[in-house]
């Protein structure tokens, strides 16, 4: 038996840089490095984790869609074991929303063929958490999100996900689309060897016309959301600051008492 | 008047606030219809009423316990069609947004997640967001379809405007998809007595600084004498000091109460994610370059153990 997983990953700027909007208020990618987002390497290490515990034939292909500089996610997901990978690249995707998105992927996943879907819980810059959802909805294949344990044997995906009101023991049959959080195991860093072998595994490019995905239904024209404006959030005031001289906790009661908490 | 349909997050007919505040931002844009589905569902109606549902549809049965998600899109989608509702908000809890996306997907729609406001505009409800880490606030509207927003817990007040709230029976017929992935086991979170993290006014936080589980008895005793909530960094709870379910955060919970107090937290940018709208923060950390002191209306550079028990000994001696 062979299982065929996809694991999509997103290149998104670096939260820890100065992110902004650009003019058309997109996301500016200019000015800020990108890097993998970091949510998506525990699902890049959850497909590793149930290759290695598989006693089938697993091939992991990691799938992004995203500018030309996406490709350094794609290569850092094969660095760490991954062993192909598609880059779904085109001028016309500028501006595309999660709902968009999610078209391109799934037509992309379609493609490719695939036995299991792993995502990441969200993407860093976007955070709306959905594309997983939506890739199950288009598909027609279970969605089993959200899952801090995962594991697959005999066709299932089994996984643990632990809600606000409860945690859950989830179950579907294969094909399914799951998603990860980081509670579900550190990633690995790439290993020199990783790297180095990294450089001769394939990517595929497609484009939209590969995908037979008209340039209306995705990109800003396509979206199904529009940004209206997009502001800097006034700098907070600067506030008091005390050293603790034996009295710390009894200044801050004061100044919680003049606020009406206390 | 335009119906805005409301999906209700309960608990056994317990109306859960957020839902409270979404009927609120609702009447701003017309009509709230609610939709409470499970087991207790039609207990929710008096409560939903109470705070301006014109009508609560209701629907139970055993499958939106047993399987995940997609009964409950089935359910919404009954209930948009029975409607024809100018807009549809739902509460933005984890799952909330996966009914809602999918929802949207199915209906033609756009979705806008996490919205922290809400207005009727002349092209539709225009939503306001708080994006890379609470760095920017920004306004947007659906482009096609019927806007399915979801809203985060805290975005507007809880108002009295009774209405009828009178209860219908919704009809559902559950797609063949509803029930791919079965539920198997469920274990409840066991309650702290504590408010819920992210409607609470108050929430206490300890991060790295507190350095050890045992001690987390400082940060609760300081959250019970405020009546807070209790939070925590990924550090803390990396390190296994406190659950997850309490974390703080881009990858936990993401909260906007009256006071944040933080202590023995450094202020990452993943943190600050999370509690950056905050009314009023408040800091303790021995660290004075800790960028946590950048957001802070009042902070103490000192030692939790030391600040941190004086404090809340204040607070008792003051509320008597
Ligand atoms: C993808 C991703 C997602 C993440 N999601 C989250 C998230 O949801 N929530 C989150 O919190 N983090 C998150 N992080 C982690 C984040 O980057 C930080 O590592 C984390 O917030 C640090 O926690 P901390 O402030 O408790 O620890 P530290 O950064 O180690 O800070 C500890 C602070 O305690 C102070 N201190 C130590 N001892 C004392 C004492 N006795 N008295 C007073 N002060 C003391 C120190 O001066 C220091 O400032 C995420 C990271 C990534 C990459
Ligand atoms: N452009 C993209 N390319 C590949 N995967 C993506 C893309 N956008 C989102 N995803 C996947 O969907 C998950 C959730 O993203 P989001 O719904 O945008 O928060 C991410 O963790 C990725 O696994």
């Amino acid at each position: 038996m062979s299982l065929r997983i996809v694991v999509t990953v997103k290149y998104v700027p670096d939260a820890t840089g100065d992110r902004h909007f650009a003019d058309d208020l997109t996301v500016d990618r200019d000015d800020v490095d990108g890097l993998l987002s970091e949510l998506d390497e525990y699902a890049v290490e959850q497909a590793l984790q149930i290759s290695e515990n598989s006693d089938d034939d697993v091939e992991i292909t990691v799938l992004t869609v995203g500018p030309e500089d996406a490709k350094d996610a794609l290569r850092k997901a094969l660095s760490m074991g991954a062993d192909k990978a598609i880059h779904v690249e085109d001028d016309d995707l500028h501006g595309t929303d999660a709902i968009g998105t999610s078209l391109v992927l799934a037509k992309a996943i379609e493609r490719a063929g695939y036995d299991l879907v792993i995502s990441g819980m969200a993407s860093t810059d976007g955070t709306m958490g959905v594309v997983p959802a939506l890739l199950a909805e288009r598909l027609g294949v279970p969605q089993v999100t959200l899952l801090s344990e995962v594991s697959v044997e005999d066709g299932t995906v089994k996984g643990r996900r632990d809600g606000d009101a409860a945690s859950e023991q989830l179950e579907a049959s294969l094909p399914a689309v799951v998603s990860v959080t980081d509670q579900s195991g550190e990633a690995r860093y790439p290993s020199f060897k990783g790297i180095m072998a990294a450089k001769k595994k394939p990517v595929q490019s497609w484009d939209l016309e590969d995908l037979e995905i008209e340039a209306d239904e995705v990109g800003l024209d396509g979206s199904y959301t529009v940004v209206d404006s997009a502001a800097e959030r006034p700098a907070r005031t600067a506030g008091t600051i005390v050293k603790d001289e034996g009295e710390g906790g009894k200044q801050l009661a004061e100044f919680l008492a003049g606020q009406k908490f206390i | 008047m335009a119906e805005v349909l409301v999906y209700v997050d309960h608990v056994d007919g317990a109306v859960r606030k957020p839902t409270l505040e979404l009927l609120t931002l609702a009447r701003r844009i017309g009509e709230p219809v609610a939709v409470a589905l499970g087991a207790g569902a039609a207990d929710t109606a008096a409560a939903l009423a109470e705070h301006g549902a014109v009508k609560v549809l209701t629907h139970d049965a055993s499958e939106y316990a047993d399987y995940l998600v997609v009964p409950k899109v089935d359910a919404l989608q009954a209930a948009y069609e029975a409607v024809s509702p100018a807009a549809v908000l739902v509460p933005s809890s984890a799952e909330g947004k996966e009914i809602a996306a999918r929802l949207a997907l199915r209906i033609g729609s756009g979705i806008i997640t996490d919205a922290v406001d809400l207005e009727a505009g002349d092209e539709g409800p225009v939503a306001t967001q708080s994006v890379f880490a609470a760095a920017f606030t920004t306004k947007s509207r659906i482009a096609k379809g019927t806007p399915v927003i979801t809203v985060k817990p805290n975005s507007a007040a809880v108002e009295a405007a009774p209405a009828a709230g009178s209860v219908e029976a919704l009809a559902v017929t559950f797609s063949e998809k509803a029930t791919g992935t079965k539920v198997t086991a469920r274990t409840p979170r066991e309650s702290t007595g504590r408010p819920e993290l992210t409607e609470a006014a108050i929430v206490v936080s300890g991060g790295r600084g507190v350095n050890g589980a045992e001690n987390f008895a400082i940060i609760e005793a300081l959250a019970d004498s405020l009546g807070a909530a209790v939070g925590a960094s990924r550090a803390a709870v990396d390190a296994g000091w406190y659950p997850h379910t309490n974390q703080v955060g881009q990858t936990g919970k993401s909260v906007s109460p009256q006071l944040y107090i933080a202590s023995g937290i450094s202020g990452a940018i993943q943190h600050r994610a999370g509690m950056q709208t905050s009314k009023t923060i408040v800091a303790i950390n021995k660290d004075a370059e800790a960028p946590i002191f950048d957001l802070v209306d009042y902070g103490v550079v000192g030692d939790l153990f030391d600040v941190v028990p004086q404090l809340t000994e204040e607070i008792k001696t003051r509320k008597g």
